[in-house]
């Protein structure tokens, strides 16, 4: 066998581009989800992930109340008390990118859907009178009084320019979801603590050596983020599958009008298509802090590109082929940056994607969430 | 923070702007100003790198306020334009700044990328600069007439650097940098000057979050130290991921890496890391460590705060000559030569400044401790 760097270093790479492969595959089923119900590509979905993150520091740091650093060393717990901390801090992150994921859609899509939704409307008018306002005064009461009362005129046009049954152009999603992920990561770097510079968060889990995978030292926390990815994305599958709900996810991924006459509720199943990926970006986020211990208001900007990419390779509306996309994406990059050095791993992966579109123009698995096999 | 939207705010005002103030008439000589002179912050406060910026501004605005605390009627104004570091924001600021005719000088730009995007800029309006912090050695071949920095550029740091490594007793160097026109720039003359003790490691992305591939390629290549070339908050990010992979090698850095944020990235990775600069000691001169303290409650200075307090006082000096147009400021810095609180400050024709030292600093019991300087 030759002595290539990627041969002496195959397993290590393995390992270290399955975790972050992982990751990847747990962002990318909430694009692939939404997409696969609403023909949208929900670009804010990046930034559900970044509230995940800051959802797990403010559950270490705020929650549990863990210090970064005690005597000078990582404060690190064990047994009962480490599993017991990551949970909650889990189930915190996924609370917070859950309930920010429903919120988006019910303030930057919903209204454009053309179902006359007045809150929806009143909402979106008052972020856009805010945002504006932010841009030209710098005192915040005075912006709140401003887009108070410019939201009256700004939703009434709204409303009249999507009223019922008048559903707005495809292009509207796209720039809603555009100015939806700049507005939240820039509140966050505004209005952020540590603003637009990176945040430690606590590390609790030591990172020590479970077992060695020929030759290479696999870390505890490579095993957990890989292990839970695959946990969540099997719960997953499974609600889709097999529960009620998911049924109504599959039926109206197929197709939205029918199920509609059918007695589906379109609009609940959208916001629990949308609450779904939230909180496997939540989860993902809190696997993220586990493995890095830092987050920033743009975190989400690199890993939702690369999520996105993961989605189209394994195919986007299938669940199964966002978890292969993961992987192989995760793998690729390492083994790619092995090859040709660490400032090519971007193109290798796009060119990868490029390829596998070119013979495989719907992805590795191709087949939409609708007409999944149950 | 809110103020950094203001500024997003600004910067789209200035674009405008800008077209009407160069429609105005050429106003650059600096005639125009109504008011008192102002002397601009252009760099970081925000970002990645802000804190290096922060440190800067801190120098600058003691040295202004000392001034204003002594001349009661030759009041000067400190105009920040935070650039964050991003040579894609720093020309519609430096714009800005152009079209200000109180502006006469500018502390900055802190970092080597900007730099290399706004100077023409300042050099086709003849606004004076002396920055405190970009070393880019390629920054004063360029011939421009404004350009001065108070300290020595990367081509003394970086075989600086490979000294001590050398010194350190170091057989294996990996080196890595982040692909800006400071870090790549930096990391290339310590490879150069590691000669065949280097291992090229390539560059890594600052905004990533993993850097396992080219931990992977150092454990495989067997280092014994690592040379980063780059900012602060992605040395911690790496410092640390290094460790946790079990990589032993000593952390080198430059003087981009040395400020607190590094600490606050690595956590307990940082212990043992030697970073080197151009820049003086915090200590170096009691009298500014004094007046900074005070004026800082009790903070000692951090990297780069001296030299901008030296650029700061040149400015200070040729205003309170009597200069108050760009090319009279600019003329007066050329034939400066006195004694700053770092070193003589003197420029070639360049805009080096004389003298050469790099200083190299330890991070121990979780602080940034000077350790002397490179021979």
């Amino acid at each position: 066998m030759p002595d290539w760097l990627i041969i002496r270093t195959f397993w290590d790479l393995t390992v270290t581009g399955l975790a972050l492969g992982s990751i990847y595959a747990l962002v990318a089923l909430g694009y692939t989800l939404v997409y696969g119900v609403l023909r949208l590509i929900n670009f804010a979905h990046s930034e559900i992930f970044m509230v995940g993150t800051f959802g797990s520091l403010l559950a270490s740091s705020q929650f549990l109340n863990i210090p970064l650093l005690e005597d000078g060393n990582y404060p690190y717990r064990a047994g009962m008390t480490l599993i017991f901390f990551l949970v909650v801090i889990l189930i915190i992150a996924m609370v917070f990118s859950g309930i920010s994921a429903v919120l988006l859609e019910r303030v930057a899509y919903r209204p454009l859907r053309g179902n006359g939704d007045s809150i929806g409307a009143v909402a979106l008018a008052f972020l856009t009178a805010f945002i504006v306002s932010l841009i030209f005064i710098d005192d915040t009461q005075v912006n709140v009084i401003i887009s108070l009362v410019l939201t009256a005129p700004i939703a009434y046009s709204y409303l009249r320019i999507f009223k019922r049954g008048r559903k707005a152009p495809r292009l509207a999603f796209l720039i809603s979801a555009i100015g939806a992920s700049t507005a939240i990561a820039e509140a966050v770097g505004v209005w952020g603590t540590h603003g637009r510079d990176q945040y430690q968060t606590a590390r609790i889990l030591e990172k020590k050596t479970v077992f060695n995978l020929f030759g290479t030292d696999v870390r505890i926390d490579y095993v957990i983020v890989i292990v839970g990815a695959l946990l969540m994305m099997t719960a997953l599958t499974l609600f889709v599958n097999k529960t009620r709900l998911g049924r109504g996810v599959r039926a109206v991924a197929q197709d939205a009008e029918t199920s509609r006459i059918l007695g589906v509720n379109v609009d609940m199943i959208i916001i629990v298509t949308f609450a779904l990926g939230g909180v496997m970006a939540g989860g993902a986020a809190m696997l993220f802090t586990l493995v890095y211990d830092q987050t920033r208001f743009n975190i989400g900007f690199i890993l939702g590109v690369k999520s996105f990419t993961a989605a189209v390779l394994g195919g986007i509306g299938n669940l199964k082929g966002a978890l292969l996309g993961g992987l192989v994406l995760g793998l690729v990059e390492n083994y790619g940056s092995a090859i040709f050095g660490g400032q090519w791993k971007d193109v290798i992966a796009f060119t990868v994607l490029l390829v596998v579109l070119m013979f495989r123009p719907t992805g590795l698995l191709g087949e939409s969430l609708g007409k999944a096999r149950v | 923070m809110k103020k950094s939207v203001l500024r997003a705010g600004a910067t789209l005002l200035a674009l405008s702007l800008v077209g009407v103030a160069c429609g105005g008439g050429d106003d650059a000589s600096g005639n125009g100003c109504e008011g008192d002179l102002k002397i601009a912050f252009f760099g970081a406060l925000t970002g990645d790198a802000g804190n290096l910026g922060i440190n800067i501004k801190k120098g600058l605005d003691l040295a202004v306020a000392q001034h204003n605390a002594e001349n009661a009627d030759n009041q000067l104004v400190v105009e920040a334009y935070d650039s964050q570091g991003d040579p894609d924001q720093a020309p519609a600021l430096a714009d800005k700044a152009i079209a200000d005719p109180c502006v006469v000088g500018i502390v900055g730009p802190a970092f080597s990328g900007e730099s290399a995007a706004v100077n023409p800029k300042f050099e086709e309006a003849g606004l004076p600069i002396i920055t405190p912090s970009a070393t880019n050695p390629d920054l004063s071949k360029n011939g421009w007439d404004i350009f001065h920095r108070a300290l020595a550029g990367d081509d003394k740091q970086g075989p600086g650097a490979a000294a001590k490594i050398v010194a350190d007793g170091k057989m294996k160097v990996g080196v890595v940098d982040d692909n800006s026109e400071y870090g790549k720039g930096l990391a290339d003359i310590v490879q150069e000057s590691l000669g065949d003790k280097a291992v090229e490691l390539n560059s890594l992305d600052p905004e990533a979050s993993d850097y396992s591939a080219i931990i992977t390629a150092a454990k495989d290549a067997g280092v014994d130290a690592v040379f980063f070339g780059g900012y602060y908050a992605a040395a911690g990010k790496l410092a640390k991921q290094m460790a946790d992979a079990g990589v032993t090698a000593t952390f080198y850095s430059g003087d981009g890496t040395l400020d607190v944020g590094f600490i606050e990235a690595a956590g307990p990775a940082a212990e043992g890391a030697i970073l080197t600069c151009t820049c003086a000691p915090f200590d170096t001169n009691p009298e500014f460590l004094k007046a900074f303290q005070d004026a800082n409650d009790g903070e000692n200075p951090a990297t780069y705060a001296a030299e901008a307090y030296d650029a700061a006082s040149v400015f200070i000096a040729a205003i309170k000559d009597g200069k108050t147009t760009r090319a009279d400021i600019l003329e007066f810095i050329n034939g400066y030569d006195a004694a700053g609180v770092t070193k003589q400050l003197k420029w070639d024709e360049t805009g080096e400044v004389t003298g050469s030292a790099v200083y190299a600093y330890e991070i121990k019991d979780g602080a940034i401790k000077g350790i002397g300087l490179i021979e």
